[in-house]
């Protein structure tokens, strides 16, 4: 392992994963607490749509990403502030039709395709500066409108109606914060794949949910537990020499297995009470 | 000695609203005075909900207007202090007690500060005054769902309103609780205008001052005696009210009217 840590892509690597993680676990943090886990995944899936769009017009995959996805996530985001409970469906479509479109404009391009699974699993291992450079910056970011609104956000994430009559500017709100996920998906999906970005965005914000007492609090939980399943998972997959996305997820499902078998436990020994 | 004559809290004038193609409120009338306590109630999906949202600018009439304070509720909706349905707030949130009731503190001219230590001292005298204070460090999930209401009383208060409205605060309450919740609102209807959307009408004739019955159409009963038309327009089945048993309600005749509506 030591001698690995000295060779670059190992190290890009190991970046990339801290990058994700503290990216990951503050967005998903808002994901988890707004329970927008179906919308982000609806929105990393559409993703695949830019993919094929900029394969089938031979413009550069970041630009043909950014372009469907931001559209994409702008009209879910539209739905679900209208019919917050009752998205769903329209979600599901534009899942399932983002990556159908990707696959079919993949196919009618001749020459050799983009690889869907690849897209799916990512390939941390040969991370770019460049990639590394756009993670740092959205990270950046992302930090600073946070920090920034971090009452508003969270009374908007809490209860929008509150919000609302409290004269908050709701709907931007809502919709920066959907742009925030979409950036995120668009960003990370090249350098870890689409499913360990959902995975990074979902459980350890859930698992750090449950303890947590302010939002901050729970986006530090989830950065701490996404660097550990990263860097566990990077560490097992260059051992074991398996795939790095997929060794990272399961490290981390492990993760929310043992969080929720220790919830289950804790309750059943009395812990679960209230208190003051 | 002059007669006081009380202002206008809110109203809407021949206000119509439909989801979608549905209508929810046809064609409704409805004055609320300032200092009434009002309690709206009628059948599921009669429009009470509905109601509420309009008053506060949630939701734009299709035709018809509504005013809240003698303007446009887009204006003055914040000076209305609101406590919104339990049922759809994710429980499990992040969110002391006392950061919650700070939320009542926000407002498009507190963007880009923190709260101030005004800000906490209303927050804290609001959960005080709900007799919640001593809960201000624990999460949401650790508390009854009495409690929990009263929080959101709280966070509603911390504002300063002049006026409360409350969308099913006694939903998911024991009974003891919901005696304690309606007493709080009694005392503070001293001093503000309150709107409760109730589906239980034994607070009906114990706390509140006027009743609007809400089923599409609306009637505003300007006494809180329970009547036929309000379980005609309440219940589909008066028996319903036999559950309520030996509270103190009176059940009166039918009015004249028999076929109103």
């Amino acid at each position: 392992m030591g001698e690995w840590l000295q060779l670059a892509f190992v190290q890009n690597a190991f970046a990339a994963s801290l990058l994700a993680a503290v990216l990951c676990g503050v967005v998903g943090t808002y994901v988890v607490a707004n329970r927008m886990a179906y919308l982000a995944g609806g929105v990393a899936h559409a993703a695949y749509g830019g993919v094929g769009l900029a394969f089938f017009m031979k413009i550069p995959p970041m630009a043909g990403i950014l372009g469907f996805t931001s559209v994409s996530a702008v009209i879910m985001g539209m739905i679900s502030l209208r019919e917050r409970h009752r998205a769903d469906t329209a979600i599901s479509v534009l899942w399932a039709f983002g990556m159908a479109l990707g696959v079919l404009l993949v196919d009618l391009t001749p020459g050799y395709g983009a690889d869907l699974m690849s897209y799916l699993f990512g390939s941390i291992l040969t991370v770019s500066r460049t990639s590394l450079a756009a993670m740092a910056a959205l990270t950046v970011l992302v930090l600073l409108f946070t920090a920034l609104f971090h009452k508003e956000l969270a009374a908007v994430s809490y209860d929008e109606h509150f919000a609302r009559v409290r004269g908050l500017p709701v709907t931007a709100l809502y919709l920066t914060l959907i742009g925030m996920i979409a950036l995120t998906v668009v960003v990370l999906v090249q350098v870890v794949g689409l499913i360990l970005v959902i995975a990074l965005l979902t459980i350890a914000p859930y698992i750090a949910e449950k303890t947590s007492r302010s939002l901050q609090g729970m986006m530090f939980r989830a950065i701490v537990l996404n660097t550990i399943f990263g860097s566990v998972g990077l560490g097992l997959s260059l051992a074991l020499n398996v795939t790095s996305g997929a060794a990272v997820i399961c490290v981390a499902a492990a993760g929310y297995l043992v969080s929720v078998s220790l919830s289950a436990l804790k309750q059943r020994m009395g812990y679960g009470q209230g208190h003051v | 000695m002059s007669e006081r004559v009380p202002g206008v809290a809110a109203a809407l004038r021949r206000v119509t609203y439909a989801y979608n193609s549905h209508p929810v409120l046809e064609d409704v009338d409805l004055t609320i005075y300032t200092g009434d306590f009002t309690a709206v109630i009628g059948p599921n999906g009669g429009g009470k909900t509905t109601l509420l949202k309009l008053l506060l600018g949630l939701l734009k009439p299709r035709t018809g207007t509504v005013t809240l304070f003698g303007e446009e509720p887009a204006k003055t909706a914040h000076r209305v202090g609101y406590v919104p349905q339990d049922v759809h707030i994710n429980r499990f949130f992040p969110l002391t007690v006392l950061e919650l009731t700070l939320m009542g503190r926000l407002g498009p001219g507190h963007l880009l500060r923190h709260y101030s230590a005004k800000d906490v001292a209303a927050a804290e005298a609001a959960l005080d005054r709900m007799e919640m204070l001593a809960y201000r460090k624990a999460r949401l999930d650790e508390l009854s769902g009495g409690q929990r209401q009263r929080v959101f009383i709280a966070r509603a208060l911390a504002s300063e309103p002049e006026a409360l409205f409350l969308d099913e605060p006694a939903a998911g309450v024991d009974s003891a609780g919901q005696k304690d919740l309606y007493s709080h609102l009694k005392e503070l209807n001293d001093h503000m205008t309150i709107l409760v959307v109730t589906h239980d009408l034994l607070v009906l004739s114990t706390y509140v001052k006027s009743v609007v019955c809400v089923n599409r159409s609306l009637v505003h009963h300007p006494s809180p005696e329970v009547t036929a038309d309000m379980l005609r327009l309440g219940y589909r089945c008066p028996v319903e009210l036999l559950g309520h048993g030996h509270l103190p309600h009176r059940v009166l005749p039918l009015h004249g009217d028999k076929d109103r509506g």
